[in-house]
């Protein structure tokens, strides 16, 4: 039976070394996926890094892509969510001219129903933040688009999950 | 007592504090891990270390082999032979890619290697210095793990770690690179080896409720079948292996990684399982009611069409690899852990039993198979000779207690399903990464390691002149490395394939071979060359009695095929006799 493919989020610890960016990324390279997103942040623990990525494969093909990450000497666990079982945001930057400001007040409306935040002004443009899923993101790229992006960037997704991954504790044990 | 003092007087000698160089810290290092032998080739980027090659030339013995690439593979038939960390040194840029194949096919074959190479130093890295490569970016998906030493006071602990991993768990190879400003550079030196890493887990502990399971599949099985791999060569598992099978009377098949773990003749003993293997237990995969994998890895070569494999039976997978569990094989109990603990451990739980006439169905195989494939090979009517017959002859010699390394081809296939063993550890052949050119040098590695035994290494004529400059490296340590190359003046495996499923296109397969007799007299190496059955004992006889390197040329039958053989793509149960 085929399964269907969905979004995965991988939250991997690790320990916070040079190349190791390199080798979890080979896994996916090696077998032709994808990764639609990435980030990599300190963790909850010191000196723990954690890698937040995004992928779209059958639960098959995930638990064992989770096999070969967990397998490699400096990864310390990995898990793997669906969406409903996390908590996530991804985050975005807009430079806009700043004309748009001054001609009428579309664009304030558009920052007020989007929920985003003007984080810089200059004589020339000003820079829009926005927080929110990607769909959201997405909604309020359109809205800008008609008005003229300057320069647009968005972060990987960053999550948080819902159910509990224990590292702490699994460190804690391992001393 | 006395070894109570040892131990004592080494943790003094261990934590003892010297100021020396990175470099001398390398060797040092390698001291502390028991390796007094390792094979390279130097070059600009790790000159240092060489210099303390020379002032400890009494102490570790650096085998230069005539390219990087044997260099590996050595180590690689050293490790493979000794159950010891093999380690291969290079230098930067070019030196260190000539390790890349070895070090593929080390990871792949589940070896345990350190690789050392030199780099430029640190404040040229990424300026495109002469000889810079990224190796650690290079070699990052083939190692089990790496890493760029920049600093000297980084390499006791880093050393220490790489010999750890690369032994513990499922081995593998590790790749140090060290930038030469570091192999300069005076630091205060102490040694602690690595017992553990936070982040890595070498081996779960069996869990007893796993085994029961595993036990109660094994007491109701009526048609139960072992397949096992290396991992019970690597686990030093053969011992719990032969009492594991013996006790439950479980017929016993093996991967091309597994062969010589429990011997030839051994009466649940069924042969091997895979492409080219034979074909009782390829059948017979598809019609048991258990199959019990331990330490392998159902490679494709080893399972062919997963649609249709081993469907009827259920499965139990004793492995070390918790990646490996489900890979490609779904199966219904897993025994996470190594293959000693894991075996001893189900011995007392598992019923004794002969399953005789579940025995006899792998005997009334064997003699199909017999008559229509073994016997062609091994008592030949036609006039050509064999790669069959030449094995069986070296068989005869060597009474099953050689060490076989073979290449990759034809022979190889020939080498594996004839070769007659006694004894763990002695068959060494490229088997995950198919690596032509791997056996002359594993061969000197492997006699290095198994000094007091025969080591006899079968080529193809393809395979032999990929490595073929390691005829220098035996002119030079006068290692008593045996060289059977079958030469049928075609790259043989590739021309089979294209006989059978390309018409008969020929294409770029034929060979024009140089002399290759003269090619060893021209490294003073006992040469002969054999064309003719009546000439093929008495040579056979001649290089096993030798007690120097010996080269010996078989001219077998130009288009012979390997056969049974299970074509890609289709089920172990159809098998081809020919």
């Amino acid at each position: 039976m085929m399964q269907k493919k969905q979004t995965f989020t991988i939250s991997i610890y690790t320990e916070n070394n040079v190349g190791l960016l390199n080798r979890i990324s080979s896994i996916f390279q090696r077998r032709h996926i994808n990764i639609e997103s990435v980030n990599v942040s300190k963790s909850e623990i010191k000196s723990v890094s954690r890698f937040t990525l995004l992928v779209k494969l059958t639960e098959e093909q995930i638990k064992k892509i989770i096999g070969q990450i967990e397998k490699q000497v400096e990864v310390i666990k990995v898990f793997y969510h669906k969406d409903e079982e996390t908590v996530y945001q991804e985050s975005c930057l807009f430079k806009l001219n700043a004309d748009l400001l001054t001609d009428n007040d579309e664009i304030q409306k558009i920052i007020n129903s989007s929920k985003s935040r003007v984080i810089y002004i200059d004589k020339t443009f000003f820079v829009l933040e926005k927080s929110g899923t990607k769909q959201e993101v997405e909604d309020l790229y359109h809205i800008l688009n008609k008005h003229g992006i300057m320069q647009f960037v968005r972060s990987g997704r960053i999550a948080i999950t819902k159910p509990l991954m224990n590292v702490s504790q699994m460190l804690n044990t391992w001393k | 007592m006395a070894t109570k003092t040892q131990e004592k007087i080494t943790k003094i000698t261990e934590q003892q504090i010297e100021r020396i160089s990175g470099a001398e810290a390398v060797v040092k290092c390698l001291l502390a891990e028991g390796t007094d032998l390792l094979y390279g080739y130097p070059g600009g980027a790790i000159m240092p270390v060489y210099d303390e090659f020379y002032k400890y030339k009494d102490k570790i013995n650096h085998v230069l082999t005539r390219h990087e690439q044997a260099a590996v593979h050595a180590a690689q038939g050293y490790a493979r032979a000794s159950g010891k960390v093999g380690v291969a040194i290079a230098t930067s840029g070019p030196g260190a890619t000539n390790l890349i194949t070895g070090i593929a096919d080390a990871q792949i074959d589940s070896t345990p290697l350190v690789c050392i190479t030199g780099q430029v130093a640190e404040h040229l890295l990424g300026s495109d210095a002469f000889q810079e490569t990224d190796i650690v970016g290079i070699s990052t998906p083939i190692t089990k793990w790496n890493y760029q030493i920049t600093k000297a006071s980084e390499i006791p602990q880093i050393m220490a770690k790489a010999f750890f991993i690369a032994k513990s768990g499922r081995p593998g190879p590790v790749l140090i690179d060290i930038t030469k400003n570091a192999q300069f550079d005076k630091f205060d030196f102490t040694y602690k080896k690595c017992k553990s890493i936070r982040s890595y887990t070498p081996k779960t502990k069996v869990q007893q409720t796993k085994l029961q399971e595993a036990a109660k599949l094994i007491n109701s099985a009526k048609k139960p079948l072992v397949i096992f791999g290396q991992g019970v060569i690597l686990g030093e598992a053969e011992a719990e292996l032969k009492a594991f099978i013996e006790k439950a009377g479980l017929p016993s098949a093996w991967t091309i990684l597994g062969l010589s773990a429990l011997p030839t003749s051994h009466i649940l003993n069924v042969g091997m399982v895979g492409m080219h293997g034979n074909y009782g237990p390829n059948v017979l995969t598809n019609q048991c009611d258990l199959l019990i994998a331990i330490g392998m890895r159902f490679d494709d070569r080893v399972t062919g069409n997963l649609e249709t494999y081993a469907k009827q039976a259920k499965i139990i997978h004793f492995e070390i690899d918790p990646a490996e569990i489900d890979k490609n094989v779904k199966v219904n109990v897993a025994v996470l852990g190594d293959a000693k603990e894991s075996l001893s451990n189900i011995l007392p739980l598992v019923n004794e039993n002969t399953h005789q006439n579940w025995l006899n169905e792998f005997k009334k195989h064997d003699a199909i198979e017999f008559d229509r494939v073994i016997k062609n090979q091994l008592y030949p009517k036609k006039e050509g000779l064999t790669m069959g017959e030449v094995v069986k002859e070296i068989n005869t010699f060597t009474k099953g207690d050689a060490v076989i390394v073979s290449d990759v081809g034809q022979h190889q296939m020939f080498a594996c399903r004839y070769s007659e063993f006694n004894q763990t550890k002695s068959s060494i052949t490229s088997g995950g990464l198919g690596t032509m050119g791997f056996a002359l040098p594993a061969a000197i590695g492997a006699k290095m390691a198994a000094p007091k035994r025969e080591v006899i290494a079968i080529i193809g004529d393809g395979g032999y002149q990929m490595t073929i400059q390691e005829l220098g490296t035996i002119l030079q340590t006068k290692i008593a490395v045996k060289i059977v190359v079958l030469n049928n003046d075609y790259l043989g495996m590739v021309r089979q394939w294209q006989q059978l499923f390309f018409d008969k296109r020929y294409a770029s397969t034929e060979m024009l071979n140089p002399d290759f007799v003269s090619i060893a007299h021209a490294y003073h190496i006992n040469a002969k060359r054999v064309t003719k059955r009546s000439d093929l004992a008495s040579a056979v006889q001649d290089m096993v009695l030798s007690d120097k390197a010996y080269f010996l040329e078989v001219y077998v039958e130009k288009e012979d095929n390997v056969f049974p053989m299970i074509p890609t793509g289709s089920s172990v149960s159809d098998i081809r006799l020919e």
